[in-house]
């Protein structure tokens, strides 16, 4: 243990939790302000119930993705000095932008929606949760570009003994981070919508408020079946960019350690980082490889040297079992598309939704891995090595300190959250006004 | 150079709004478990920061941002230096961000208590802190090409903590005061009796740091050079003088108006005091950290500041509105029937 491995993991921790409440926040801000919209336009009270019940527990989830959020900004320069230093010229742009642009927005006007219910016009505050929830998928937005830079580092060069921007549009136009953007607020859109899916299978199977929640699982069906359907297209195109741009990573994630041509996949695999190859290789579906990496030759792991390469097992596992799960979930949410009329006919259905909800969260964070820790040795992929990354000035027992203090600060905030995310979403909507 | 300029007074100015904002938060937030008696009077100081305390606390996350697009080298070493207290300074936010969305939704009697705790704990920690960082960088940090020397105890000097609890005892006038517009009348008297009380500290704090600024630090040299600039710590004494003359009239708009207005100059006393640095060395001024030597390059610059034009005079316009929208007098009936 030194501070390099223990900042690495308290990245790795915060992040983490970060986004168990951040994808949450991306689709249900759009799906509440569809409900307030429609209760505007249809004057029906069960769209108002609808955008209460699920803001109350948004705002339970939004409070910790805002807090949680903090400490990443702050951990670059806490923990990451040199990087911050390094690549501060173009990395802090983004990062600067998003709060200027995106996280006032959201901030402000969630106030307002939250404290504005009989102070301000109901046009007005439906105005306010759309504003929130467009501002939340913009904040991802830029950090998705800083992420995506670090990624794919384009428009700089280096001067000064550092990264300089000499082209912004380069930065913002990546297409490394507009796929990104666009595969990871697809997926916490997905998330939102078994969520959704989820929460009324429980009343559902109750018979609580059945017409209620047989709305809103309509909704969520939709929803989640149409981005589930769109994560795996624009999961597709976000591969192929990797295989482009970052060829040990995609190496890994499929653990193809021999350069070859007219690639095949083998459906069964298993890595042996050890001894440079696979233990398991069985059912073999000849060039499928080449064709989703959309190019002929494929670079094998061993074209590089093994200080060069990423950990191979974790990144193709995870890479695996998250694209298992992104097909699994079109099969859930097409089987609940398909009995969104009567989803109270079919209780098994309903059971398995309800026990989906932690599937699409788990499915996040392995594409988080397969992002992250396939970029290693890399921070910044070609350019900057994670262990030059690190700060100088902070020392062992400090990061000691603080890698024990947000393990149990953070594990305590999540029991908190799931509590009262179950306690809210168990006790259903309020009961219709007299 | 004039790039570095205008991002300096912007640095500047991101502090200087995020404390006369959220500073008001800290100080009812720290008032709260000694003027809030019963059930109905604690949910007021929360209903009076609730709309606004997440739109205020972004101003931080912006100043953060800013300092890392602009000032990367000062960003990195300004963290990684500070790095305990700024971590004690993130559990505090993180604490009272989340005691303050969820003590409304807490079930049990126990639970409301934690998060009362919360709340007061996780506005005094920064309160003071922000203070004790600031005064430790009008001092100068310790740190020369090969590293930083200093530890949190070092930073725990008379400097360091005089200005922690000014910045304290401010946010407590300050935070009085806006529980005092809000609230219903009796808890108000009682948000104003505070203030009252606080302000003296306030002042004395605020002359002690004033007389040990010249001992302990640089920061006068720039008005001894230029003396047109004691202005601004002219209008800070103006100010402070008048937060009392308009309590006692009971005006206490203008009082806020004052008290925000003494924050916001206060800033910038140790701004102009710090011109060109951003965190001098107290080793040797040849390892300071300037907006010369620690800045982004002038492309990015460009680019952040016409991003900063179009966006921040947005954010000022509709956070103006909110403010405009929620500057009511909360009442009880409205508490009962509050439901978040």
């Amino acid at each position: 243990m030194d501070v390099l491995l223990l900042s690495r993991l308290q990245f790795a921790i915060t992040a983490a939790f970060h986004f168990v409440f951040v994808p949450l926040t991306l689709g249900l801000s759009l799906l509440i302000a569809y409900m307030q919209t429609m209760h505007l336009r249809t004057g029906d009270d069960n769209y108002l119930r609808m955008a209460k019940f699920w803001g109350r527990l948004f705002i339970i989830n939004f409070a910790l993705g805002v807090v949680t959020g903090i400490t990443l900004e702050f951990q670059f320069g806490m923990n990451w000095a040199e990087y911050s230093r390094y690549v501060g010229d173009i990395f802090g742009s983004p990062l600067a932008i998003e709060a200027t642009v995106a996280f006032f927005l959201e901030s402000t006007f969630l106030g307002v929606w939250i404290f504005g219910w009989k102070r301000i016009s109901p046009k007005l505050h439906t105005l306010s949760i759309w504003l929130v929830a467009i501002a939340t998928n913009l904040s991802a937005l830029w950090i998705l570009i800083a992420n995506g830079w670090m990624q794919n580092p384009v428009g700089y060069v280096i001067n000064n003994a550092r990264a300089e921007m000499v082209d912004f549009w380069a930065v913002v136009l990546n297409p490394y981070g507009l796929l990104k953007f666009a595969h990871t607020v697809l997926s916490g859109w997905a998330l939102s919508g078994f969520f959704v899916l989820g929460v009324s299978a429980y009343h559902l199977l109750r018979k609580n408020e059945t017409d209620f929640f047989k709305k809103c699982f309509k909704i969520g069906a939709v929803f989640a079946l149409v981005s589930s359907l769109l994560v795996v297209v624009v999961g597709h195109q976000h591969a192929k960019e990797v295989a482009h741009t970052q060829p040990t990573k995609f190496a890994a994630m499929e653990s193809l350690w021999d350069t070859s041509t007219d690639a095949p996949m083998y459906l069964l695999l298993m890595p042996d980082p050890e001894n440079e190859k696979n233990i398991v290789e069985a059912i073999k579906i000849p060039s499928l490889l080449s064709l989703l990496a959309g190019k002929e030759e494929i670079k094998g792991l061993k074209e590089f040297h093994p200080s060069e390469r990423p950990p191979i097992t974790l990144t193709f596992i995870s890479f695996r079992l998250m694209v298992a799960l992104g097909f699994l979930f079109i099969i859930l949410s097409l089987w609940a598309f398909i009995k969104m009329k009567t989803p109270e006919t079919s209780p098994l259905m309903l059971k398995i939704l309800l026990w989906s909800i932690p599937l699409p969260y788990i499915a996040g964070q392995l594409g988080w891995i397969v992002a992250e820790v396939g970029r290693q040795p890399w921070i910044v992929y070609g350019l900057l090595k994670t262990a030059d990354a690190v700060s100088k000035a902070v020392e062992f027992p400090q990061v000691v300190a603080s890698f024990i203090g947000f393990t149990l600060f953070y594990g305590a905030l999540a029991v908190v959250d799931i509590y009262l995310l179950a306690k809210y979403s168990k006790k259903g909507p309020e009961p219709k006004e007299a | 150079m004039e790039l570095q300029i205008t991002w300096f007074i912007l640095w500047g100015l991101l502090w200087a709004v995020y404390f006369a904002l959220d500073g008001f938060d800290f100080g009812a937030s720290i008032l709260y478990p000694f003027i809030a008696k019963n059930e109905m009077e604690k949910k007021a100081i929360i209903h009076s920061i609730g709309p606004v305390w997440n739109g205020n606390e972004v101003w931080l996350i912006t100043a953060g941002g800013a300092t890392f697009a602009a000032f990367p080298t000062t960003y990195a070493y300004m963290f990684s230096y500070l790095y305990t207290p700024l971590l004690i300074i993130l559990f505090a936010l993180i604490l009272r961000g989340v005691a303050v969305e969820f003590r409304p939704k807490a079930l049990t009697d126990r639970q409301r208590k934690i998060w009362d705790l919360g709340i007061f704990i996780g506005s005094l920690i920064p309160a003071i802190l922000f203070g004790v960082a600031f005064g430790n960088i009008f001092m100068g940090l310790k740190f020369d090409d090969a590293g930083y020397y200093g530890t949190l105890f070092s930073l725990l000097n008379l400097y360091g903590v005089v200005t922690g609890l000014l910045f304290l005892f401010t946010f407590i006038v300050h935070g009085g005061i806006w529980v005092a517009l809000k609230v219903p009348e009796a808890l108000a008297e009682k948000a104003i009796q505070q203030a009252n009380r606080f302000f003296y500290l306030q002042g004395a704090f605020a002359v002690l740091f004033l007389i040990l600024t010249a001992f302990y630090t640089n920061l006068y040299d720039n008005y001894l050079k230029y003396p047109i600039w004691f202005i601004v710590p002219a209008v800070a004494v103006f100010c402070l003088f008048g937060i009392r003359i308009f309590l006692s009239k009971n005006k206490i708009g203008k009082a806020f108006i004052s008290s925000a207005l003494f924050i916001i100059s206060c800033v910038f006393t140790g701004i102009i005091g710090l011109y060109p640095n951003l965190i001098p060395s107290s080793i040797d001024p040849k390892y300071s950290l300037t907006i010369f030597n620690s800045s982004s390059s002038p492309y990015t610059l460009t680019i952040m500041t016409i991003v900063v034009a179009i966006f921040v005079p947005i954010v000022i316009l509709y956070q103006a509105w909110t403010y405009k929208t929620f500057m009511y007098k909360i009442t009880e009936k409205e508490l009962k029937e509050q439901e978040y």
